[in-house]
């Protein structure tokens, strides 16, 4: 059984779907008035974030109270990328102070992987997000949200996301959530179509099990679910684009751009949306945009995550790429 | 005792012969030669090849003792076979003038495990705006030859054409560490699928090679002569083959680790593999074999770059650039270049010692074996077969990229000047 959860790429169908599955059953604990399990109780997890990120830590946090555990929140303002050294004695403190999980964000990409096979620390680490590599929570999140507005909450137990067609739109070259769902939306059963300007796009990115596109018109109308990721403006000053106007022209959703999409298509985000860049204020608040439920749903995924991972008796993800390398 | 009897190796790969060593030069080379009041060492063998030269070792020192020194590192390079490293000149204070290239050129006389010949600086404190003291270094005890900014690229195109005419004066050559920098800010691995899909930040090819074809392009039009440090792409190779059939006076080199290995190590994320220029592709490791083995590539040259553990020990994105190669070089050769058949001994001799020496100027190296010449040498055995351990380097640091993995061959002995600063595998 697999001790850590790196990337999306690590995970199987099954592994998913069981994941997806006990999600289910979590988000039912939301709807309880008493909201928590004791399945972590006396258990310590820490969340170590070497890089802000307060929307990802509090949904851990959340996670992890929700599932009884006891919580350390450790936020090493700035990176260790300019000190070494610290990355392997920070958690080496945290694994002599007795810790049972590790939650981990850095800027690195790779650095939760080290973290994880290096022989610094024995407790499992889930990544929570690493510089331009993987947020494989992330991805959960997003899968689960869309079971359950393609499919349904309970019509899609046991299911994966077969034949749904998804495009993912922005800056996919930087964008680690980008390549977490093309992992999992692959390994899901769903045909995923990146959407970007060539400048935005990895050299490599051929390789990928997905589509790619630079014309977003044209691949609206075979999409079931549209996701906008963030578009930095400084990445205008580095010439990936000419300028704003002209990405929002081109890569933009308002609502007469989603009008080509079908009718059931929903429309995803991250967060936190640049409103007016990527996304129009029209579309965001719009019946069709999950943002709000992926935020929900972040909490019932990451408790599933961390149930199976510590607590649970089912096998949650088998052998990972980190094992086998070993 | 200053003879020297080595009975029954195979110089340059060749039929067993002896070869018999007078004070600091080789007597003789025959069969049955009288061993009369000599050291007899029973090659058994092996091979002879004339000790090998290096074109490009960091040493550290001054500035970084704690990774390397010009004794730990002449003593790494003894192990590996080598008589002579050129040392480049990214040390703290950099090795752009007179007093500190004499520096690391009397540490390596006093020691004696190795002759070092120090690379001096092109551009001041490798800033690459302003050309360093270069005649001054040239006439310096040092006697530098080869300039290099190494670690950095000579970027400017009006320095690099200023450099390349300057040291026609005193026959120099400006070694030019390729790599254009603004295609490769935030660099990090070789840029294609594996950087695509680890999210690491690429260097891509076009980054070496739009620096190598303008420097051959510039070396043309002033008449002079350019080296290209550790090439790693077949566009590179393709380069290098064009200016060389077009008359111009290029010389190239590859390190053992572009030969070897690819980038698909670094889905390991072990700082081990993190190097400049990066490890590339399949592909490029072939490439590079090729053009190694019909001399598009005239050298290999280590680019030996030891780092202290704690610069290793981190995330990918932390750990510092290089991988030690002294004491590994001739191992991947033999793996690489002549157990693949691409090159025989005396091939290997010609890329590792004849022409690096030629290049750098390091006379009295790189010379044949035969009566009258230096007593530089090394013998290897190359029936050798087991997993590299870094605890016996010589070198102070540990960063290889070879830990536990089987390389054929083993130095046994070096000699320099007739002095062995190697014998039965260790160091004197």
């Amino acid at each position: 059984m697999m001790r850590h959860l790196i990337s999306a790429a690590d995970l199987t169908r099954d592994d998913a779907v069981l994941i997806l599955d006990t999600a289910e059953e979590m988000a039912r604990v939301a709807d309880r008035p008493i909201k928590k399990l004791p399945a972590l109780r006396g258990r310590t997890v820490c969340n170590l974030f070497f890089e802000d990120s307060t929307r990802t830590r509090i949904s851990f946090e959340a996670a992890e109270k929700r599932l009884s555990a006891d919580v350390i929140n450790f936020a090493a303002k700035g990176s260790s990328v300019s000190k070494g050294e610290s990355l392997k004695d920070t958690a080496q403190t945290l694994e002599a102070m007795g810790v049972d999980a590790v939650v981990i964000r850095h800027s690195a990409s790779g650095a939760p992987y080290r973290l994880a096979n290096s022989g610094w620390i024995d407790a499992p680490v889930i990544n929570a997000g690493d510089g331009t590599h993987q947020h494989p929570t992330q991805a959960l999140l997003d899968a689960f949200t869309m079971r359950r507005r393609l499919i349904g909450p309970d019509a899609g137990i046991g299911q994966g996301l077969d034949g749904r067609r998804v495009t993912i739109v922005g800056d996919i070259l930087h964008s680690r959530v980008a390549r977490s769902n093309v992992d999992l939306l692959h390994t899901l059963g769903a045909e995923v179509t990146l959407v970007a300007p060539p400048t935005l796009l990895p050299v490599g990115v051929d390789s990928w099990p997905c589509e790619v596109s630079y014309d977003l018109d044209a691949t609206l109308p075979k999409t079931d679910a549209v996701m906008m990721l963030r578009v930095q403006r400084e990445r205008m000053n580095a010439a990936f684009f000419p300028t704003e106007r002209e990405y929002t022209r081109r890569y933009g959703l308002d609502a007469e751009r989603l009008a080509k999409a079908p009718g059931h298509a929903i429309v995803m985000h991250p967060g936190p949306m640049v409103r007016g860049m990527e996304i129009t204020a029209e579309v965001a608040d719009s019946e069709r945009c999950t943002v709000v439920e992926q935020v929900a749903n972040g909490v019932h995924t990451r408790m599933a995550v961390l149930y199976l991972l510590l607590g649970g008796n089912e096998p949650a993800v088998s052998h990972s790429r980190t094992e086998e390398n070993k | 005792m200053s003879k020297i009897l080595i009975r029954g190796a195979k110089v340059l790969g060749g039929e067993p012969q002896d070869v018999l060593i007078d004070g600091e030069v080789i007597e003789a080379v025959g069969t049955g030669l009288s061993a009369e009041g000599a050291e007899v060492v029973e090659a058994d063998g092996k091979i002879l090849l004339p000790g090998l030269v290096d074109l490009h070792t960091h040493l550290r020192e001054p500035g970084r003792e704690d990774s390397e020194t010009v004794l730990t590192g002449t003593r790494a390079a003894a192990s590996g076979g080598y008589t002579s490293v050129f040392a480049m000149a990214n040390t703290f204070p950099v090795a752009d003038t007179a007093g500190v290239v004499e520096q690391v050129y009397r540490l390596g006389q006093e020691h004696g495990y190795c002759d070092v010949q120090p690379i001096g600086a092109v551009t001041v404190g490798l800033e690459g705006s302003k050309l360093a003291e270069l005649g001054a270094m040239h006439e310096s005890a040092a006697g530098v030859t080869v300039f290099s900014d190494d670690g950095k690229c000579v970027h400017d195109a009006v320095i690099m054409r200023r450099a390349l005419e300057y040291v026609k004066a005193f026959g120099g050559v400006v070694a030019q560490h390729a790599q254009e920098p603004r295609l490769t800010e935030g660099a990090e691995m070789n840029e294609g699928t594996v950087s695509a899909e680890l999210g690491l930040g690429g260097w891509p090819a076009v980054a070496e090679e739009s620096i190598i074809a303008r420097d051959v392009l510039l070396a043309e039009h002033v008449g002079s002569r350019v080296h290209i440090c550790h090439l790693s792409t077949a566009g590179s190779v393709e380069i290098i083959r064009w200016a060389k059939s077009r008359g111009i006076d290029v010389t190239a080199e590859v390190t053992p680790h572009h030969l070897l290995l690819t980038d698909e190590m670094v889905r390991t994320y072990n700082p081990v593999y993190k190097v400049n220029p990066p490890l590339r592709t399949e592909k490029d490791v072939m490439a590079l074999r090729e053009a190694l083995a019909d001399g598009t590539i005239d050298i290999v040259a280590t680019d030996h770059a030891p780092h202290p553990q704690e610069d290793k020990d981190c995330e990918w994105a932390a750990a510092a650039m290089g991988m030690v190669g002294l004491e590994t070089a001739l191992s991947v050769v033999q793996q690489t270049m002549v157990e693949t058949g691409l090159l025989d001994w005396a091939g290997v001799a010609d890329r590792m010692s004849v022409k690096p020496a030629r290049i750098g100027q390091a006379t009295g190296h790189g010379r044949p074996v035969s009566a009258g010449e230096p007593a530089n040498l090394l013998l290897l055995d190359a029936d050798y077969r087991g997993a590299v351990d870094p605890a016996g380097f010589a070198s102070r640091s540990r960063n290889t990229p070879y830990q536990g993995r089987e390389l054929p061959g083993r130095v046994t002995h070096t000699w320099l000047r007739g002095k062995a600063t190697l014998a039965d595998g260790k160091l004197a």
